[in-house]
C-alpha cells in the first residue's frame, strides 16, 4: 500500500551548512554531534541537518518548527534558492541538485512556484503586473499573460484591484496577489513559506480556508511553512517537525496527537487547540445499554437498571437509531402496558463520526443526553458524553 | 640633539610630484588625438544642450518651473516663488549667463549618469568591483573640488570642455554610490520572488532590482546635481563662462555687487533644482511606503 503513492518531491539526507570549515563539520554531524557542538567545534552552523521527506501529489505537506529550525532554508532549497551542501532534492526523480543553469530557469518556471511570508510583491508593479510576472519572464506574449492573470485575479477574489499597487492593499489581499502571482504560472508545487504568519488572526482563518478550497480546487501539491500549530493540523495532510535543523517526527496530526516522538513534538502538540485535531470518533465510546424498538418496557427498564443508566438509546434491527428512551417514559410505558415506540424521543442531537470537536461543542453544550455518533446510513457509532468533550480538551 | 629628532629628516624624501607631471605630460603628448575626440564629444554635447536651452523662451522656462512645482510639490504658493525668483534672474539681466551655466551642469550631469549608472550596477552585483571602487570613491570624495582642474587644463585645455570633465568627476560619486546602494538594499524577498520565478540576472536586474532601487537612485542623482552646480564658479577658474565666471570677474575686479548678484544667482537655481528633483523621487518613495 505504502509503494503506490504518487511522490513528486523527495527530499533525501538534506544538509545546509553555513561557514567555512563545512567538511569538517559534516563529518561530526555523521558521527551524531550535536548542533552546539559542531558550531563549537568548527564554527560551522548546521541550518538543516539529515533532513529527509516525502510529499505526495496533490497533498499538503506541513513543515513546522520554531524560527532557526531550519525550515525556512529546507524549502529554499528545494527551488536552489539556497544551495545545499549535501544530500538529494528529487522532483518527479529528477534531482534539483543536478540541473543546469538553463534547466534550472526552466525547473523555476514550470514546476515550482513560491510564496512568500512578507508577500515579495514588488512596488513598481500593479496587482496585474505582479500576477503576471512569473509569466513575463517565461516569454508569454503580453495578451495572453495579462488574460491568464485576470483569471487567477478573479479566482482569489480580487477582480477590479488589477490597477492597484500592492501598496493600497491590506495585508490579506496583498498575500492573495501572492499567491494568484504562484498559481499564474500552474506550477506543480506550490512553496508557501509562512504565507499567513504577517496576518492577524481572523483574515488568517479565511486565507487558509480558501486556501483549502483553492487546492481543492486545482488539485495542487503544496509544501507549506508555518509556526503555527494550530495552522499545521488545520491544512496539514501531513505533517513534519523540526527541531535545530533536523526533522524530528513526520505523521497525519493524529498520529502525531496520539504518539509524539519525544518531549519536545508533545510540548509544541499541546499548545494546540485539541478541539481541531480530534474527531468524535476519537472519543467517543461504546453506550452501556441499547434497547430495540420491538424490545418491550419490562425488558427495556432491567436493561437500563442493569447499567445503572437514566435513559438509554434505541436502534432498530440494523443498528439504525431510532431515538432515546429515558427511564420515566419506560416506566410510564410499563404501568401502561404499550409498546416503548411512541414514549422514543426522536429529536436528538447526531453528530458525524468525522466531525471536529471543536464543531460539535455547542450541540454537547445544548443536549441534556449524551451525543450520537452516526455515519452517513444512520447507523449508530458510539456516543460521547459531555464530559468526554470537556475531559478530552485537557 | 641631533637635527633629525627636531625636524623631519631630508634624507627620506619621495618625489611623487614630478613622476605625475612627467604621466600627465606623456599622456598629454602620446594621446593627443584620444584627447581630441573627447573636446569634440563633449563640446558637441554642451552645444546641444545649450541649443535646446537657449531655444526655451524665458517665459516656457518660468511656465514649465511653475509647473512642475505645483504637479511635484502641489504647494501653488511655492510654485509662484519659484516662477518669481527665475524671474528675477532675468530682471538681474543674467538670463543668458544662467543658460549657459545650467547647459554646462545638465551635460556634467548626463555624463555622470551615462559613466556612474553602469559602474553602479556593475559594482552591486559583485563584492570584488565594490572593494575596487569604494576605496576610489572616497578618495574622489574627500579631494579639493580645486585639483581636477589641473588634470582638465593640462590635458583638454581651458574652456567649457575642461569644465565639463572636472564638474563629471567630482560629481559622479553619489551617482555610483547610490545606484549600487539601492540595488543592494532591494527587498531580499523581492529579488528572491524575482528568482524563484525563474528570472534570469539579467531579468532580476531590469524588471525588479533597478525599478526597485530607483528612489534611492534619484536621490543620488539629486545630489550629483547639486555637486555639479557647486563647481560652477570653481571651474570658471579655468575658463568656464556663465554665472561662475561673472562671480570670479566680481572677485578679481572687487566688484562685489556683480560677484553677489551672480552668486544669488546660482544660489536661486541651486534651490529651484534641489527641490524639484526631489520632489520627483520623494513621490516615487513616497508610493513605496506611503499608505502601507
Amino acid at each position: 500500500m505504502a509503494r503506490d503513492k504518487d511522490i513528486v518531491l523527495e527530499v533525501k539526507n538534506l544538509y545546509k551548512l553555513y561557514g567555512v570549515n563545512r567538511n569538517a563539520a559534516m563529518e561530526l554531524l555523521k558521527k551524531g554531534a550535536g548542533r552546539s557542538e559542531v558550531l563549537k567545534q568548527t564554527g560551522v552552523t548546521a541550518a538543516v541537518n539529515n533532513v529527509s521527506f516525502e510529499v505526495e501529489r496533490g497533498k499538503i505537506f506541513v513543515l513546522i518548527g520554531l524560527s532557526g529550525s531550519g525550515k525556512s532554508t529546507v524549502v529554499r532549497c528545494i527551488n536552489m534558492l539556497q544551495n545545499p551542501t549535501a544530500g538529494s532534492i528529487l522532483f518527479e526523480g529528477q534531482d534539483v541538485r543536478k540541473l543546469k543553469k538553463k534547466e534550472l530557469l526552466d525547473f523555476r518556471r514550470h514546476k515550482v512556484s513560491m510564496v512568500f511570508q512578507n508577500y515579495g510583491l514588488m512596488s513598481h508593479r500593479d496587482v496585474l503586473g505582479n500576477v503576471a510576472y512569473g509569466l513575463e519572464v517565461r516569454g508569454v506574449p503580453r495578451e495572453e499573460r495579462e488574460a491568464r492573470a485576470h483569471e487567477i485575479i478573479d479566482m482569489v477574489g480580487l477582480s477590479g484591484w488589477e490597477k492597484k499597487n500592492p501598496s493600497e492593499l491590506s495585508g490579506g489581499m496583498r498575500q492573495r496577489v501572492g499567491i494568484a502571482r504562484a498559481l499564474a504560472n500552474d506550477p506543480d508545487v506550490l512553496l508557501m513559506d509562512e504565507p499567513f504568519s504577517a496576518l492577524d488572526p481572523l483574515v488568517r482563518r479565511d486565507m487558509q480556508f480558501e486556501l483549502l478550497t483553492i487546492q481543492r480546487k486545482m488539485n495542487k501539491t503544496i509544501l507549506f511553512i508555518t509556526h503555527d500549530i494550530d495552522e499545521a493540523f488545520k491544512l496539514g495532510d501531513r505533517i513534519g517537525i523540526m527541531r535545530d535543523g533536523q526533522l524530528i517526527q513526520v505523521g497525519t496530526a493524529e498520529e502525531m496527537t496520539s504518539n509524539p516522538a519525544d518531549e519536545y513534538v508533545r510540548d509544541f502538540i499541546d499548545s494546540a487547540d485539541r478541539s481541531r485535531v480530534f474527531c468524535a470518533k476519537n472519543v467517543m465510546e461504546t453506550p452501556s445499554s441499547l434497547i430495540r424498538v420491538s424490545d418491550g418496557a419490562t425488558k427495556a427498564l432491567s436493561a437500563m437498571r442493569r447499567s445503572g443508566v437514566s435513559s438509554s438509546y434505541v436502534i432498530d434491527e440494523k443498528m439504525v437509531l431510532v431515538g432515546i428512551l429515558t427511564l420515566e417514559d419506560a416506566m410510564k410505558a410499563k404501568a401502561e402496558n404499550t409498546p416503548i415506540a411512541q414514549y422514543i424521543i426522536q429529536d436528538i442531537e447526531r453528530v458525524a463520526p468525522d466531525a471536529l470537536l471543536a464543531d460539535i461543542m455547542p450541540q454537547a453544550a445544548r443536549t441534556r443526553f449524551p451525543l450520537a455518533v452516526v455515519d452517513s446510513e444512520g447507523h449508530l457509532e458510539g456516543i460521547i458524553s459531555k464530559a468526554a468533550v470537556l475531559s478530552s480538551l485537557t | 640633539m641631533p637635527n633629525w629628532i627636531a625636524s623631519f629628516p631630508d634624507t627620506i624624501k619621495i618625489n611623487i610630484a614630478t613622476p605625475i607631471d612627467n604621466f600627465v605630460e606623456y599622456i598629454n603628448v602620446n594621446w593627443r588625438p584620444f584627447f581630441d575626440g573627447i573636446k569634440t564629444g563633449l563640446l558637441g554635447l554642451l552645444n546641444g544642450v545649450y541649443a535646446v536651452v537657449e531655444f526655451i523662451p524665458w517665459w516656457l522656462l518660468i511656465a514649465i518651473v511653475f509647473a512642475l512645482t505645483w504637479l511635484l510639490m502641489k504647494k501653488p504658493l511655492r510654485a509662484v516663488l519659484y516662477a518669481v525668483l527665475m524671474l528675477l534672474i532675468g530682471i538681474l539681466g543674467l538670463w543668458s549667463y544662467m543658460q549657459l551655466t545650467l547647459s554646462i551642469v545638465i551635460a556634467a550631469v548626463l555624463m555622470a549618469i551615462i559613466i556612474g549608472f553602469p559602474i553602479g550596477v556593475l559594482v552591486s552585483t559583485s563584492n570584488h568591483a565594490n572593494a575596487l571602487v569604494r576605496p576610489i570613491l572616497d578618495t574622489m570624495q574627500t579631494m579639493p573640488s580645486f585639483v581636477y582642474l589641473i588634470p582638465a587644463v593640462m590635458l583638454l585645455g581651458i574652456g567649457n570642455v575642461p569644465a565639463i570633465i572636472a564638474t563629471t568627476i567630482y560629481a559622479i560619486p553619489p551617482v555610483i554610490r547610490m545606484t549600487n546602494h539601492g540595488i543592494r538594499h532591494v527587498d531580499k524577498e523581492v529579488v528572491e520572488a524575482a528568482q524563484s520565478f525563474g528570472s534570469t540576472r539579467w531579468q532580476t536586474l531590469v524588471k525588479v532590482q533597478i525599478p526597485q532601487a530607483m528612489p534611492t537612485i534619484m536621490a543620488g542623482l539629486n545630489q550629483t546635481i547639486m555637486m555639479a552646480l557647486s563647481m560652477v564658479v570653481t571651474c570658471s577658474l579655468i575658463g568656464a563662462r556663465g554665472l561662475g565666471h561673472e562671480v570670479v570677474i566680481g572677485i578679481n575686479r572687487l566688484e562685489i555687487g556683480r560677484g553677489f548678484t551672480a552668486g544669488l544667482c546660482v544660489v536661486i537655481l541651486a534651490v529651484i533644482i534641489d527641490r524639484l528633483t526631489q520632489g520627483i523621487y520623494k513621490t516615487e518613495a513616497g508610493d513605496d511606503h506611503g499608505k502601507g
